[in-house]
């Protein structure tokens, strides 16, 4: 049955050193404990079991604890995303104006079913996101920072090989 | 966040010694918003009208401006590029060498479905829609040759006709801006525009004029309630906090807007951040408080970074810290960002979540204002509640009585969104009627489409329907249609949607958004959910409605917190108003089938190809047609076709 | 108040009014007058009205509470309150009109059991806790014949990989005791909620294995699971096959603390002493050899009261703290590494007895130790795991072999069909089953020490202990402190039950609040009597109270009442160990600890 194997080591160093400064400028790092894991997410991009091991070992905190948490806000993830994270806002305002038919096209472009973190090849991610507050523009599509507005869903292929060809270009 | 504007806020800083020199700053910089003074829409009069009247702004440096193009700087808007647009605004003055007039990023305008928004300055000529290659237009036909861009000019949807002045839009015509007094009029980033627009004045007359114990009647005398949706009285509140002995109490703002298509407090925390610390530090001073912590969505950076702004300017000009305006009260304020978790609204999980635990409710009693933060007493006010408060001390509690109903005073603001021309921000005074929000505000249905039901009180609320139309907004009088204030979302729905599908919406964001602590939210929202997607998918029958409101009468009765008490309502008031559309479910009456759109279609053929049933038929080159009692709603036609003519079944 | 309610403009709740010290209110039309502190619940049942519960748990006794409030089922209806209360937190108000029979309350509460068992596994047939578990009681208490919501249920695997507890999270229904055990009362910490919404389950971090984890596997959470989302890891049925084994010699040993609860399973009151019934109902099962761990407890006391003399002698460490509980020992391995050269290095009374049965007795009746099996029976389900250690063994070949606890030791009986009320009473077999009353207190908070006490006492000042009964060690406090005077010396003792007063007592020593010549820790709130393998107490504080008085009362009907009085405990080191604290005493007879970096 055993199956928790965890490997410190994929840790960065330069990532914790930096994580440790942080922890350390907190007058009381276990009552911020959600700023501290905020954080460690900001830094790595997503909070590996690892990573709220360590969390867990340098503020004095059960992992219990810790793990309770990440799993309880979904601003935390436990897997990593892509290059690009794309939110379908999910809100109200969106919803009333087709977004579920955005995000579904999405889905079915990047061949992702709803429990995968991202695409094959590291690219893309898909989340749904709570109401981003743009219900002007709805339905509302963010590409990280990048905000589209009364996206169709005949937009989504484009969206998505624009990014494709900006990441290509990157690289 | 843009260094520049806050540079040059901080470099202006100074600190402020006591209220009389807070008056005289005031006195000195008054000059700064001259120009926008707008009797109708802000409350931000400068005293003497005649300074207005000069049409002239000076600034601190000295220099003269005689324009200011205002652009919103919201997050809306600057979705739509605004910041983008106000460097190219700032380039082209520069570039035909214009001094004099100052390009300014104010908060949301509230017309958010207009954005980018700009407003030329003292004129009031409000610009829609404006993109970065209208900036050398506005330059060079506004400012220099001073003829009016006509293109960029609202159109008014119910006459055709364009116009000129923000307070001649029906969209503002109704609309009375308390709690939204200053955004989209001072620049959010700058402390002393809020000075000038008599900011801190109502914590000056606190500290100064003023105990706690006064300024706790003033507020429950005025009659506000709180605005996040439970309406229970802010001045009781306070008062209860306020008699608690302890070491230690704090004031906590409820910054965690979760209520989808709802965003009203970030709008004020991004257009107006100074309030909420002016209003937080009188509430601290009211109940014996030297500690203020902001609870923020995560989701919210804008907000995030003007708050802190705020924060910090104000402490550097001594209005946030030890010794107030040289007074012995001290309070500061910090922030504490939220993680994505609805039920983060409810002030108990509110508070166990700023502890830095899972966000779960606890039963109540002991309230927060006896055991809250740490086990001290605690107020917790949301972010437009505490809006309220600076008018309502300087202006007294009768002028805020003078509007609203008899048991709901002041304004509301609802963020108005869904199938309804103007969507936006909207401030009203409570009794303001259903009607003349969607008609008149709202600017009615686009497409032509008829109304069908507006839905207030976002997951908790329910929908009303055209009966309830003319019923003046206030808590008790929402609450007995079925529906709830709520915090303020309103989405307006027509003909297309089906209401079982927007129950099941709200059910969907509840179950997902349940913590999972009591039985009759974590287990019953799923139940109901399962029975609406059974119902959707026409395999239920009609003892299974009487099931699924036996449940949510049950869940209303006995969940733990609010979420789970109202989490219910959707389905329950949806079933009342459209007990229709549910039986068709139930009786598996409801057509599904996809339907192409004649307007659209090509005559292709490829649909028909892919149909695995042939149930399209229609010319080449001539629009198709789907059988709707043969389609088996595979969507292989939707995929098939290349012009995005087929709709699904609805 | 009034003022403020008119111009707030709706009804003020009457929650903050003071009220006099006792409340009268109706309940179901039932007058009934308690202190105005009390609940509904408490009211009701004062009033001869039962409401049901499920998430609630007190046992005022230990200071233990469980409140979430959670799980809803206890709901009643209050006249005015726009909602259903629960009755298990709202405090009674002068005047309450409360009904728990109306058919609105009586739907709140039914939907709310039906909600659970929609999302519980309906294999009662086969459930370790089938007739033990609250829910299932429940659903008979109320007539549940069919379940109207029916849906998807969660699904988590079941994790059996510690060998003492078994987690079946799918049983979970989210009422938090475990929580409260194992954060609050043991401050072990290794529970959490998990997840969110209908996903949630309560867990250890990453769903990891309790091997993994800091678990001391005290069982605390088992014995307050209402059902079986935590249970024990069965063993009865490699103990059925070792005895249907001929080449076997089955030896079992059965612990102080058993035989003043396992009556409770058969109808006997708590604080029934079965130790003649339990003797010849494990001759009936077929064992070989029937012993005593009291016997194994009278030698432990011995080597542990020979290593406090020899440590005042030699100047330390001090103190020396007892290592007789298993969960106390991991507690410490994983939580206070710092302190390991503290605890005594004496093995427990089980695996004494059965190190002594594999070298000792094997030898005496020329048995092959490899042929033998000890089986032990326990209060106990970290004893699992402690039989389990490596360095319990001699020659790769375990000291004790398998431990069941009081409840398998039932189940078993009930199996074969024992009548054990009304069994005839026998002795254990003799060599390893004469006991002294020292050895019987073992099974309660203080009683390990005090029987230490009483054997130090005379092998260091020479001279007979004139009052045995060492009542300022005696108890029901977390922690607690007694001095016993060694002539002029004083023997300053500390005690704490609980792992939550045991933190408390350890972080005192290490801060020099606290300082002591002799702790003894036991994990368990009340010690074994309240161990994570008995018959379930559901939350009544009287059974362990019962259960306590039962071994004070054993104690002091026993004739020989010091370890080092027990005639076969010195038979062998005559014959066998030589000196007590000797060399070969410390190879079959003491161990060491080891730190450990656990999730």
């Amino acid at each position: 049955m055993s199956h928790l194997e965890l490997d410190m080591s994929i840790l960065e160093p330069g990532l914790l050193a930096e994580l440790d400064a942080y922890i350390e400028s907190l007058p009381d790092p276990q009552g911020s404990i959600i700023a501290v894991l905020h954080k460690a997410q900001e830094l790595n991009g997503y909070l590996p079991r690892e990573l709220q091991l360590y969390v867990a070992r340098r503020t004095g905190l059960p992992t219990a604890k810790i793990n309770g948490i990440v799993t309880f806000y979904s601003f935390f993830s436990e897997v990593p995303s892509g290059v690009y994270t794309i939110s379908v806002c999910t809100g109200t305002a969106c919803f009333v104006k087709g977004a579920q038919e955005v995000l579904d096209r999405f889905r079915e472009e990047l061949k992702l079913e709803e429990d995968e973190p991202m695409t094959e090849d590291g690219l893309f991610s898909i989340n749904d996101v709570r109401c981003i507050g743009a219900c002007g523009l709805a339905p509302v599509v963010r590409v990280n920072e990048r905000i589209f507005g009364h996206v169709k869903p005949d937009q989504v292929s484009e969206i998505i090989a624009q990014h494709r060809k900006e990441a290509a270009d990157a690289s | 966040m843009p260094a520049k504007a806050s540079e040059h806020s901080m470099m202006d800083i100074c600190r402020i010694a006591d209220a009389a020199a807070l008056a005289e700053r005031r006195e000195a910089i008054r000059s700064l918003i001259a120009l926008r003074h707008d009797e109708e829409v802000g409350i931000a009069k400068v005293e003497e009208p005649a300074a207005a009247a000069e049409e002239v702004s000076i600034r601190l440096d000295g220099r003269r401006v005689v324009r200011e193009l205002l652009v919103c700087g919201g997050t809306g808007c600057r979705s739509s590029e605004s910041a983008q647009l106000i460097e190219q605004l700032r380039k082209e003055l520069a570039a035909n060498d214009i001094t004099d007039v100052e390009v300014i990023q104010v908060g949301c305008f509230g017309f958010c479905a207009q954005g980018p928004i700009v407003k030329v300055m003292p004129e009031d000529i409000f610009y829609v829609h404006v993109q970065l290659s209208d900036a050398a237009r506005i330059v060079q036909q506004h400012v220099i040759k001073g003829e009016q861009v006509a293109d960029l000019l609202f159109v008014e949807p119910s006459t055709g006709e364009a116009v000129v002045h923000q307070d001649d839009m029906a969209f503002y015509g109704k609309q009375m801006r308390v709690v939204l007094r200053n955004c989209g009029l001072i620049d959010p980033e700058s402390i002393d525009e809020y000075i000038a627009a008599e900011g801190y004045e109502a914590l000056a007359k606190c500290l100064t004029e003023m105990t706690p114990a006064e300024v706790t009647s003033v507020v429950q005398e005025s009659g506000l309630r709180g605005r996040g949706g439970g309406g229970f009285p802010t001045g009781l509140k306070w008062s209860l906090a306020a008699r608690e002995v302890s070491d230690k109490k704090y004031v906590l703002c409820n910054a965690d807007e979760g209520d989808p298509g709802a965003f009203m407090d970030r709008s004020i925390l991004e257009g107006d951040p100074h309030c909420i610390v002016e209003a937080m530090t009188i509430c601290g001073y009211a109940i014996g408080s030297d500690e203020g912590i902001v609870y923020i969505r995560a989701e919210y950076p804008l907000a995030v970074s003007r708050l802190e702004l705020a924060i910090n300017e104000a402490r550097a000009a001594g209005l946030l810290g030890k010794n107030i305006l040289g007074t012995d009260f001290s309070f500061d304020i910090h922030v504490s960002l939220g993680a994505g978790a609805f039920v983060c609204g409810e002030e108990t999980a509110l508070i166990h979540s700023v502890e830095g635990q899972r966000g779960e409710p606890t039963r109540k009693p002991p309230f927060p204002a006896v055991s809250g933060y740490l086990k001290k007493p605690t107020n917790v006010n949301n972010v437009e509640t505490y809006a309220n408060i600076p008018p309502i001390i300087r202006n007294g509690s009768d002028w805020f009585r003078s509007f609203g109903t008899e048991k709901s005073k002041g304004t509301k603001v609802f963020a108005l969104a869904g199938k309804i021309n103007n969507i936006g921000l909207v401030e009203v005074p409570m009794g303001t009627t259903l009607r003349e929000i969607v008609d008149e505000i709202g600017g009615g249905i686009p497409d032509g489409k008829k109304f069908k039901a507006v839905q207030t009180g976002g997951p908790s609320g329910g929908v009303i329907t055209e009966k309830d139309l003319d019923t003046p907004i206030d808590y008790e009088s929402l609450t007995a249609i079925g529906s709830m204030m709520g915090s303020g979302g309103m989405i307006v729905m027509d003909e297309d949607n089906d209401m079982v599908e927007i129950a099941r919406f709200y059910l969907d964001f509840t179950t997902d958004e349940s913590c999972g602590k009591c039985t009759p939210c974590r287990i019953g929202s799923r139940r109901i959910l399962e029975m609406l997607d059974t119902l959707l998918a026409q395999e239920g029958d009609e003892e299974m409605l009487e099931k699924l409101e036996s449940l949510c009468l049950a869940i209303k009765d006995t969940a733990l917190c609010g979420l789970g008490q109202t989490a219910p309502n959707p389905v329950l008031s949806t079933m009342k108003y459209f007990p229709e559309e549910y039986l068709r479910y139930a009786r598996r009456e409801v057509q599904k089938a996809y339907s192409i759109d004649p307007d659209k279609c090509i005559g292709c053929t490829r649909c028909a190809r892919a149909c695995p049933v042939n149930c399209i038929s229609g010319k080449v080159r001539q629009p198709h047609v789907i059988d709707p009692a043969a389609c088996i709603a595979c969507g292989a036609c939707q995929q098939a076709c290349p012009v995005g003519a087929v709709n699904k079944p609805r | 108040m009034s003022q403020e309610n008119k111009s707030a403009g709706i009804p003020l709740p009457n929650i903050f009014d003071r009220p006099a010290n006792t409340v009268t209110l109706t309940i179901n039309d039932i007058p009934v007058t308690v202190n105005r502190n009390s609940t509904i619940l408490e009211a009701a049942t004062k009033a001869g009205v039962h409401i049901p519960t499920l998430c609630h748990l007190a046992l005022d006794g230990f200071d233990i509470h469980s409140e979430t409030s959670s799980c809803r089922v206890c709901v009643v209806e209050v006249e005015g309150r726009p909602r259903l209360v629960t009755s298990c937190s709202e405090k009674v108000v002068e005047g309450m009109v409360v009904r728990t029979d109306s058919p609105r309350a009586i739907r709140g509460r039914r939907t709310n059991l039906e909600l659970l068992l929609s999302n519980h596994p309906r294999a009662c047939l086969t459930c370790a806790k089938n007739l033990d578990c609250e829910l299932q009681k429940l659903a008979r208490d109320m007539s549940i014949r069919e379940i109207t919501y029916k849906g998807e249920r969660k699904r988590f695997d079941i994790e059996y990989s510690s060998r003492a507890i078994i987690k079946d999270p799918d049983k979970c229904i989210m009422c938090r005791r475990c929580e409260t055990m194992c954060n609050d009362v043991q401050t072990v910490h290794v529970l959490s909620a998990l997840g969110r919404g209908f996903d949630s389950v309560v867990g250890p971090a990453f769903h990891a294995d309790l091997g993994e984890t800091t678990c001391t596997f005290c069982g605390q959470c088992v014995a307050v699971c209402p059902t079986a989302a935590l249970t024990e890891v069965n063993e009865t049925s490699r103990v059925w096959r070792a005895l249907h084994d001929e080449k076997k010699h089955v030896v079992v040993q059965v612990a102080p603390a058993v035989r003043v609860a396992i009556g409770e399973m058969f109808g006997m009151a708590p604080g029934s002493i079965s130790t003649g019934k339990i003797a010849t109902a494990l001759r009936r099962l077929g064992f070989d050899a029937v012993f005593d761990t009291n016997w194994g407890a009278d030698l432990t006391v011995v080597e542990e009261a020979s290593e406090l003399v020899s440590r005042i002698q030699n100047g330390g460490p001090m103190p020396i703290l007892t290592s007789c509980c298993p969960a106390w020992v991991n507690f410490i391995e994983s939580q206070f590494p710092d302190m390991l050269h503290i605890p005594s290095t004496s093995k427990s009374p089980m695996i004494m007895l059965g190190a002594m049965a594999k070298s000792y007795y094997a030898q005496e009746r020329g048995i092959d130790p490899d042929s033998i099996v000890v089986v032990s029976i326990m209060p106990c389900l970290a004893k699992k795991a402690e039989a389990a250690r490596p360095e319990l063994s001699k020659d790769e070949n375990q000291n004790v072999d398998i431990v069941i606890s009081t409840r398998e030791f039932g189940h078993m009986l009930q199996e074969i069909g024992i009548d054990f009320p009304n069994l005839v009473e026998s002795d254990f077999d003799s060599l390893m089953g004469e006991s002294t009353g020292a050895s019987i207190i073992f099974g309660t908070t203080g009683g390990v020490i005090e029987a230490a006490c009483r054997t130090a006492y005379e092998i260091l000042m020479e001279q007979p202990l004139e009052r045995v009964e060492l009542t300022q060690l005696r108890g029901l406090e977390g922690i607690r402190s007694g001095t016993v005077m060694f002539g002029d010396t004083p023997i300053r003792i500390g005690i704490a039950h609980g792992l939550g007063n045991a933190r408390r007592l350890l972080e005192g020593l290490r801060s020099g609040e606290y300082e002591f010549e002799a702790i003894e820790i036991m994990a368990c709130p009340g010690g074994c009597i309240g161990g994570g393998g008995q018959p379930y107490h559901h939350g009544d504080m009287e059974v362990l109270q019962d259960r306590q008085r039962a071994l004070y009362r054993e104690d002091r009907n026993t004739p020989l009442r010091k370890s080092h009085e027990n005639p076969m405990i010195r038979r062998i080191y005559d014959e066998f160990l030589g000196t007590p604290y000797g060399e070969k005493a410390h190879e079959l007879l003491h161990t060491h600890y080891t730190a450990r970096e656990k999730i």
